[in-house]
């Protein structure tokens, strides 16, 4: 089960106050 | 870290998740970068629905603290809500499910602060610096609590 990472940061910030959900961001330099 | 089944069904239950890199995405890296002050990687904030922040992982760490980090920023999410239940019961979970961890120490501590914030009663301050009499004796939690014993 991998881990949905999004790229789109502003609409996922959009969904969370819509959802209602947590976010986690990742900074992180590894192979995408 | 991130490949860890226990992590991705974490994260994936409880957060919606978004990566910035610094050589793909560098215009989004630099913006969130500047917004949240975040000068290395690897970085993962815990945001709550408005996008504050109320945690963060600087650092690599192995499958098992990682996961107990991220248990920990969960926690701190409802502590920072005022849930106090919900703070002391995902506190409890990482001392139960990972207590080896570093961070199963500052979990117990805080379990014992949620109730207390709850209900005034300092009954749960007194047990907690009990307990650290009896585990994780030499971390630094250890000697916060002291004062309650």
């Amino acid at each position: 089960m991998p881990i949905k990472f999004r790229q789109d940061v502003d609409h996922v910030l959009k969904d969370a106050k819509r959802q209602q959900k947590a976010v986690l961001l990742d900074f992180n330099a590894a192979p995408m | 870290m991130w490949p860890d089944e226990r992590i991705a069904r974490f994260v994936n239950e409880h957060f919606l998740p978004a990566r910035v890199h610094p050589r793909e995405t560098p215009d989004t890296f630099k913006q969130y970068g500047e917004r949240y002050n975040a000068q290395w990687t690897p970085i993962v904030l815990e945001l709550d629905s408005e996008g504050v922040e109320h945690f963060r992982i600087e650092g690599f760490l192995p499958a098992d603290d990682f996961l107990a980090q991220l248990m920990l920023g969960w926690a701190r999410v409802a502590f920072d809500a005022g849930e106090w239940a919900e703070a002391e019961r995902r506190y409890r979970e990482i001392v139960d499910r990972l207590p080896n961890t570093e961070a199963a120490a500052e979990a117990l501590y805080w379990a014992g602060v949620a109730p207390y914030k709850a209900s005034g009663n300092p009954a749960s301050l007194k047990a907690t610096g009990e307990a650290f009499s009896k585990r994780y004796q030499n971390s630094p939690w250890a000697k916060k609590a002291s004062v309650w014993r």
